[in-house]
């Protein structure tokens, strides 16, 4: 079996887990749930087991290299790092309805990979990333933003539950309250500011080590800076102003942006991160 | 008196100012929007360039604001450092206040702050308070840093705590930043950002600064022996196949004398008295016509300049048949390349021989009576190699930094101050026991740490 082929089965396993985790939210159910973390178990297994046998690929082809270097690899692993981080919240937060809006992500991008426009060809690495930096560069930098797409999804859910949902019997009832939401969004914002944090500092070590600056001002450098900025003042506002709720569910939501925009949207800037 | 009172009054003002938690926030968030317009707007180009793009009146206004090298401009610079006074000034003012409150001479606890926390975990036993207490004890002392018992009216309150020091990790962030900018700034006074291009074979002894394009002498000289460009497609014809690799064996030449030969290439650079020097770029350029001259004696073998290979002069004929014709006063030599088989090529003397079938040398041989002197002369086109060469003295600080801000967000984020509190009460023959924990950051995570313990405890009799 060749990565590809599991990939294209992975797409099918995160799409099914979405699909279960809204029919175990709309019906009320929980046996459709368990499927929905079965089967993001499942692709979670799978994609992991891809992204290795895609690695092996590249040696034998001769040009052996971690698959972390253009955009098709970067939207494999960064399904993957969601997938982990949603089953992490699944099992350590017991909040599986959390899965709603965290397992779109890994699908959507399992499914843009898939796009002909996304190169998925294995290509060799260009001088300036055969480093064993790009690793620990590329990991800390999207588990990072894993933890920030979920912290997203999670507001997204606090900013349509209505106030007075609390007494609601329906379907936004069963979404959980608004200190747990509050208190998850936070959680994530943390772990995703530290894997952030070690994703710029490996990356600036690394760049210190090609180019002789640690800092170069290029536009992904900054724009990771951006976002380091907007979830350093969220976090400050919460700890030092007591920000709570929907203001906190709104920064939470521009922080994304910004990393959506440090991860794409930089390709339409020239310098050194665009991918080809 | 007056006058100092004003001055005091102003200091506290300042103080204040600096002390503010809003400040932070909006120079953060100015950080943050201000960053933006440097990647929209490309940093350090050609002013031509600019004044063709946005035309004269942007151009102008720009310019002003010093949009074009924004990440030095004042303004910037004057925001990280207001970012800086604010960090010191809170982390101060807060450690200050705070640090008796964390670290305090005797643990001091509040009863009534226990008793109302919503975490709290109760139960009845039907051991007495005293087994309880010693049972309790041995498990808290085991757990926790500190441990506290005092009667009560009837029973005891334990008390542990653990993780007092972790409230500092807020500060090891601070510092961390203040590392960073601090290191920054040593970079760019002590260190320097510079490039140069050698021509294969050619050494230098001064690079270009990036931002002024001023010369600056190194104090030695960088040769250039060899550079070599390697693709991952071995196909010639293919214009778009893919550099696997930039290669350049460089020496560094102090009066004179090699000290370090090394061959770098993209991301394992030459480091040499705190300068390092990365591989950047190449190209390719016409031979600069340099001369070598060397000598030696019939029979010997010498090395040719750049390292490219050896030639022996073996004979010298003045009738010399060669493919029909008769050849006057020729040098017969053999020519070694660095790889490759070795090959007999002649020489007319006082003449030049293109000794390389790419051009890359024209050799002629002179006689001098006791010796020969032979000449290279570089020819055709050659490449450079682009280097980086960078002085940054800030680096060890800024790295100390770095290390600092992932151990402190380590610390802040997931390491709390845990405070726990049994209050064990005896009533009518059996004992209400009641768990409950505070932490002043993390709460929910206090209450995951009361039921655990609280768990626990019930199973102890």
């Amino acid at each position: 079996m060749t990565s590809s082929k599991i990939f294209s089965i992975i797409t099918f396993l995160y799409g099914l887990a979405l699909v279960l985790y809204i029919i175990s939210w709309v019906f009320k159910k929980s046996f459709p749930g368990k499927l929905a973390v079965a089967a993001t178990i499942a692709g979670a297994t799978g994609n992991l087991a891809g992204v290795i046998l895609r690695w092996i690929e590249s040696y034998q082809m001769g040009i052996g290299h971690a698959p972390l270097s253009n955009l098709y690899e970067s939207l494999i692993f960064f399904a993957m790092t969601i997938a982990i981080v949603h089953l992490f919240i699944a099992f350590k937060y017991k909040q599986r309805i959390i899965g709603v809006v965290s397992s779109p992500i890994p699908f959507l991008a399992m499914a843009y990979a898939s796009l002909p426009k996304v190169n998925d060809s294995i290509q060799p690495l260009i001088p300036a990333l055969q480093s064993n930096w790009l690793i620990a560069h590329v990991m800390a930098c999207f588990i990072g933003y894993s933890a920030f797409a979920i912290a997203f999804g999670i507001s997204i859910i606090f900013l349509l539950k209505s106030p007075d949902a609390e007494q609601q019997t329906g379907i936004m009832a069963r979404i959980p309250d608004f200190d747990t939401l509050d208190d998850l969004t936070h959680q994530m914002v943390m772990f995703g500011f530290l894997f952030l944090s070690i994703g710029i500092i490996t990356g600036a070590v690394w760049a210190n080590q090609a180019w002789g600056r640690y800092w170069g001002w290029d536009p992904k450098e900054t724009w990771s800076l951006i976002t380091w900025l907007i979830y350093a003042t969220m976090l400050h506002a919460r700890l030092m102003r007591g920000w709570q709720g929907k203001r906190i569910a709104v920064l939470s939501c521009i922080g994304f942006f910004a990393v959506i925009f440090t991860y794409f949207g930089v390709n339409l800037l020239p310098g050194l991160h665009s991918y080809q | 008196m007056t006058k100092l009172s004003n001055s005091d009054g102003f200091t506290n003002t300042l103080w204040k100012f600096f002390t503010s938690v809003k400040l932070s926030v909006f120079i953060l968030l100015s950080l943050a929007m201000t960053s933006i317009i440097g990647t929209l707007i490309p940093q350090n180009e050609n002013p031509m360039l600019y004044l063709k793009k946005y035309g004269e009146f942007r151009f102008s206004l720009f310019k002003s604001l010093d949009l074009f090298d924004m990440y030095h401009s004042w303004w910037f610079r004057f925001l990280l450092c207001m970012l800086t006074v604010n960090i010191i000034v809170c982390s101060i003012n807060r450690l200050t206040a705070t640090w008796k409150i964390i670290f305090p001479k005797t643990p001091k606890f509040n009863i009534n702050r226990f008793r109302k926390m919503k975490n709290r975990q109760e139960w009845t036993s039907t051991s007495t308070p005293e087994t309880l207490k010693t049972a309790y004890e041995t498990y808290l002392k085991k757990r926790f840093k500190t441990f506290l018992v005092e009667p009560a009216e009837n029973g005891y309150r334990l008390f542990a705590e653990k993780g007092r020091w972790t409230r500092l990790g807020v500060y090891v962030v601070h510092l961390s930043i203040i590392f960073l900018v601090i290191g920054g700034l040593v970079g760019s006074i002590f260190g320097f950002d510079g490039y140069v291009n050698i021509p294969e074979h050619e050494s230098i002894s001064s690079i270009f600064l990036q931002n002024s394009k001023l010369k600056k002498e190194l104090g030695f000289e960088i040769r250039c022996n060899d550079f070599n460009i390697s693709f991952y497609d071995s196909d010639m014809r293919n214009r778009n196949r893919m550099p696997k690799e930039y290669r350049s064996d460089l020496s560094i030449i102090k009066n004179n004398k090699e000290v370090i030969k090394k061959e770098i290439i993209v991301n394992d650079p030459l480091r040499y008295a705190g300068i390092n020097i990365f591989q950047s770029s190449y190209g390719q350029t016409k031979a600069s016509g340099l001369k070598y001259e060397k000598q030696a004696k019939m029979g010997q073998s010498i090395d040719m300049p750049g390292n490219t290979g050896t030639l022996k002069i073996e004979d010298f004929k003045s009738h010399f048949p060669y493919r029909g014709i008769t050849l006057d006063n020729v040098y017969i030599c053999v020519f070694t390349p660095k790889e490759g088989e070795p090959e007999h090529i002649l020489i007319p003397e006082n003449s030049r021989f293109d000794a390389m079938r790419n051009g890359d040398f024209i050799i002629s041989i002179e006689n001098l009576g006791n010796h020969l002197k032979i000449t290279f002369t570089e020819t055709g086109l050659k490449y450079y190699t682009g280097l980086q060469v960078t002085k940054d003295p800030g680096v060890p600080i800024v790295y100390t930094g770095f290390i600092f801000l992932i151990i402190g967000c380590y610390i802040t984020f997931f390491m709390f101050h845990k405070k726990i509190c049994v209050e064990l009460t005896t009533a009518g023959g059996k004992t209400n026991v009641m768990v409950s924990g505070i932490s002043e950051k993390n709460r929910p995570g206090m209450l995951s740490v009361t039921r655990r313990v609280a768990n626990q405890l019930k199973h102890l009799k």
